[in-house]
């Protein structure tokens, strides 16, 4: 791989219930990562933007950010989904001949709408949403089937949340940063058995941007290229009892493609730092399985014998994940922007000392149906 | 850089006002199946998949997840693209960037609309502005008809050319068993007659001055897929693969009232691109036919001009000489067009399927030219007056 | 066991009933000052870019020509006066899913350009006369006597 590269970043903070429209948000990533990139406008060949009809109340929501996105007169597209895959197709379009540079830019605003309703509408209207299910009950379901095949407890999942929102301190971008105790999580207000408050992800709001450049096009701007080295993205089944929820074969699919691709062999050893996208604590047990960190059924133990600790041996989620910070579509972007600022050294005092291969991780759809692995390099 | 990718296969559905036996996941897969078919491929043989569609119409979220059991893509690459009415050919460019950049060698691209399951000029409304636009807006009818009323304004254009246009599309329809709309008493009339009778009639209710419903579009459910391949394999899946020459698209705008309604200029900058990267000089004379997302009668004069096809002021002139009918210099919507068969998701990505089937010699009682098409034009149109374009080949492009 | 032949099933379908999705969308500051200057004082504003000199109304945060960032400070009045730039009668009715009220019909759609800006208002016109609401009418804004910080605080456009 190796023939794209981040070039410019830009995240706004994530709070609940901004003032800023979707327009002003965008504005203010797109220009922080025009800046980041030490470039113009006029330096972007093509946009992609990220956003969702539901979310936003729009049918076509990218409508409302075309202008804000620098997308006059140029090519642009839209992807409905995680920002992972929203980069992953900038990145494509810099790959294809026609494009040298993309910028890719996603916004949302969790507050202006009910979150049950929102994800309750992802589901069938035949079969499932009468049930009421949204996505904290099909995540509570999915916790469930994990405890019991792997013999994780509800303290090893309030452990993620303690190390999370611990790190989150150190991000002033995060919106919960909160110094809890595993007592404190597992004392806190019941949502779904097994899923407590604290093991869940607030509603927020954000915007991302991503400045992405093929060789061709590295002249035009200041900042080292960060590279991604090796991406991959796969689905599961969508019905739920399709697919065995406590295992996450497509996102196991994902890392080996996106492994070879980077020349990963022992993940744990050959990776610096990780962001994985943890809307519910449990699921970062679930992503340490898939990515390879531990074997199927022992996520657990990395977290007990604090492996995934600032001070481990592969720090996880220093931003603080998106358990402290959850603007939905937003947050797998943010991933990847903390991956590159930590390759470039830039993560201040969320820094892992001399990371220079991390990972970054997003997941789309219920239970994290579908997966992309990014591995990024000097 | 970057790989030459032609289409080597394309599905729909028949294209219908309703259809109740299927749900949504069942009409992805009627089309996938139909297309894998043509193609003479399996599912294992495709990469990846992209998907689109616009959500409101059928209340569903995340429909790139909801559908991965007919679309075919269980533990396969799959994601969702959608720019509104220009999501069908959003999509084909999506799928061909998935090729052109080496990381794809076969992607499926899946268009889909089942517009009887809501009420579409309610959704249609909410995809303009919340505070400034939908208090007054009236529907995509109301949209369009004001740069009718504004070209007639400019060019004296009059209700007939409008009605010469949907004639036109109505016509082709009759040789599409695919196309919603088959008005099979205009068999064997004469256009200018047809125009007369469709003007005078008392029973084509006035929409909005001056679309009547003969103007306008149905809503329709429908899917369709097109299978997009990278060189050296496209050879191998088709005797004769439509290649992708260029693609371009313009978004320019967000508000309603900043749209320029005397000239489309999305459609006429898109065009020039276009023209540009495959080097066309005389559009009329080197494009052999043309589908066009045509989503209202009076489109078809005014976009032509946008695209550069001839002057401004001549669109009528076309029509009423024939050049784009279907034994026509250019003939436009020999599919017949959008104003047959409107599955809105799937509507662009259709004007990108019938394309290829035009330069592939595979369009049946609808191919022109004797199946000797070089150049094939598709379009797409939606959201705040916005214009896609895919320019289809016979030759391998340079 | 049912007798019925598989090609005779009944097609049912599911109804989204009552259900709805609120929200409640932030209008911004730029579009917050032009809605309280309807409220408060009869007057519309628009926006100017420093850089292409275009006044956009409504106003918004970004030029998209320039891609630059408008402020508070480039706000400035326009005319509650314009002309029609171009409009149609609306003959068919429909629920309006932002209030659930039927549309009254018939009603006339314009895009209105006030005096002093670039960009069009999308309005209702206070007259269904093909005779007078056409392309370059000259129009003039009616406010409500009980105005809330809303684009219908604006009535609609009276044909001159």
């Amino acid at each position: 791989m190796s023939k794209i590269a981040i070039v410019g970043v830009g995240q706004t903070t994530c709070t609940r219930s901004k003032i800023d429209t979707f327009e002003e948000m965008v504005f203010e990533a797109a220009s922080k990562a025009l800046a980041d990139a030490g470039a113009e406008v006029g330096d972007i060949d093509n946009v992609v933007t990220v956003s969702n009809d539901f979310w936003d109340g729009r049918t076509i929501s990218s409508m409302a950010v075309q202008e804000a996105a620098g997308s006059w007169g140029k090519d642009v597209s839209t992807v409905e989904g995680d920002g992972t895959f929203g980069v992953l197709y900038g990145m494509m379009r810099a790959l294809s001949g026609s494009f040298d540079t993309t910028l890719v830019v996603s916004h949302m605003k969790g507050s202006e709408s009910i979150m049950n309703l929102i994800t309750n509408a992802m589901f069938d209207p035949i079969y499932q949403r009468g049930l009421g299910i949204d996505a904290t009950s099909a995540a509570a379901l999915q916790a469930r089937c994990y405890m019991d095949m792997s013999g994780a407890t509800e303290e090893d999942f309030a452990r993620v949340s303690v190390k999370n929102h611990g790190n989150a301190k150190n991000n002033p971008y995060a919106q919960l940063p909160m110094k809890i105790s595993v007592g404190d999580v597992m004392a806190s207000r019941k949502i779904a058995e097994p899923l407590k408050l604290f093991d869940c992800s607030p509603i927020g709001d954000g915007a991302a941007a991503v400045v992405l450049s093929n060789k061709k096009g590295l002249k035009r701007f200041k900042k080292d290229p960060v590279w991604i080295q090796g991406v991959a993205h796969c689905s599961d089944s969508f019905t739920l009892g399709y697919r065995d929820l406590a295992k996450s074969r497509a996102l196991k699919e994902a890392a080996r493609k996106a492994y070879k691709m980077a020349g990963i062999k022992k993940p744990l050893k050959d990776l610096d730092v990780a962001e994985l996208y943890d809307a519910y604590s449990y699921m970062e047990l679930m992503w340490y399985e898939g990515l390879g960190f531990a074997p199927e059924g022992k996520g657990y133990e990395l977290i007990r014998e604090n492996v995934t600790g600032m001070k481990g041996d592969l720090p996880v989620n220093p931003s603080g994940g998106v358990i402290s910070s959850h603007p939905v579509f937003v947050a797998g972007m943010v991933r990847l922007i903390e991956a590159t600022l930590q390759v470039r050294g830039e993560a201040g005092k969320r820094q892992v000392k001399g990371a220079k291969t991390a990972l970054a991780h997003g997941i789309n759809g219920p239970c994290g149906q579908a997966h992309c692995v990014y591995v990024v390099g000097a | 850089m970057g790989k030459r990718v032609a289409i080597v296969g394309f599905g729909q559905t028949y294209q219908r006002s309703s259809r109740k036996d299927v749900n949504g996941v069942e009409l992805i897969n009627e089309a996938v199946v139909t297309a894998l078919a043509e193609a003479e491929l399996t599912i294992r043989d495709i990469d990846a998949i992209v998907i689109g569609n616009m959500d409101h119409f059928e209340g569903i979220n995340y429909v790139d997840m909801w559908s991965a059991e007919g679309s075919g893509a269980v533990m396969k690459p799959v994601i969702k693209v959608c720019t509104g009415g220009t999501t069908g050919t959003t999509v084909a460019m999506c799928a061909y960037y998935h090729v052109a950049s080496g990381m794809f060698d076969r992607v499926l691209a899946i268009g889909w609309e089942k517009n009887s399951e809501s009420d579409t000029t309610g959704a249609i409304i909410t995809a303009f502005h919340p505070v400034w636009e939908r208090p007054t807006l009236g529907g995509a009818v109301a949209g369009l008809a004001i740069e009718a009323s504004k070209y007639m304004h400019n060019y004296g254009a009059t209700e007939r050319d409008g009605a010469r246009v949907a004639v036109r599309e109505r016509l082709h329809a009759l040789n599409n068993p695919y196309a919603h709309l088959h008005q099979e008493w205009m068999k064997g009339i004469p256009p200018e007659k047809l125009v007369d009778l469709i003007v005078g009639s008392e029973q084509n209710a006035m929409l909005a001055y001056p679309l009547r419903m003969s103007d306008m579009c149905p809503r329709t459910d429908g899917a369709a897929a097109v299978i997009f391949a990278a060189e050296g394999k496209a050879e191998k899946i088709a005797p004769v693969p439509a290649w992708v020459h260029a693609t371009a698209n313009r978004h320019n705008f967000v508000y309603a009232g900043d749209v320029d309604m005397d000239r489309n200029t999305t459609i006429a900058e898109a065009a020039k691109a276009v023209f540009k990267k495959a080097k066309i000089k005389e559009p009329l004379k080197e494009i052999d036919v043309c589908e066009l997302y045509l989503p209202y009668s009076y489109a078809g004069l005014k976009w032509i001009e946008d695209i550069g096809f001839c002057a401004y002021g001549e669109g009528p002139r076309l029509l009423w000489d024939g050049v784009t009918d279907m034994d026509g210099e250019l003939p436009i919507n020999p599919s017949g067009g959008v104003m047959s068969s409107n599955a809105i998701g799937a509507t662009a990505l259709i004007r990108v399927g019938e394309a290829a089937l035009q330069v592939m010699g595979k369009a049946g009682a609808r191919q022109v030219k004797g199946g000797d098409v070089n150049f094939a034009f598709a379009t797409g149109f939606g959201g705040c007056y916005w214009g896609d374009i895919m320019l289809l080949g016979k030759k391998k492009p340079a | 066991m049912n007798d019925k032949k598989r090609e005779d099933v009944e097609l049912l379908s599911i109804s989204s009933g009552e259900a709805s999705q609120p929200f409640n969308w932030s209008v911004g500051k730029h579009g917050s000052l032009f809605l309280q200057q309807l409220r408060d004082s009869k007057k519309i504003v628009g926006i100017k870019c420093p850089g292409c000199q275009r006044v956009y109304v409504p106003p918004r945060p970004v030029c998209g020509h320039c891609f630059k960032g408008l402020t508070l400070d480039d706000i400035i009045p326009v005319s509650d006066e314009g002309t029609v730039y171009v409009c149609t009668i609306v003959q068919f009715g429909f629920v309006d899913p932002s209030t659930g009220v039927q549309r009254p019909v018939p009603y006339t759609w314009a895009f209105v350009k006030l005096d002093g800006a670039d960009t069009c208002l999308t309005h209702f016109l206070d007259s269904t006369d093909p005779e007078k609401v056409k392309v370059g009418a000259r129009v003039k804004a009616v406010f409500e006597e009980k105005r809330t910080g809303n684009l219908m605080d604006i009535k609609h456009f009276k044909v001159l």
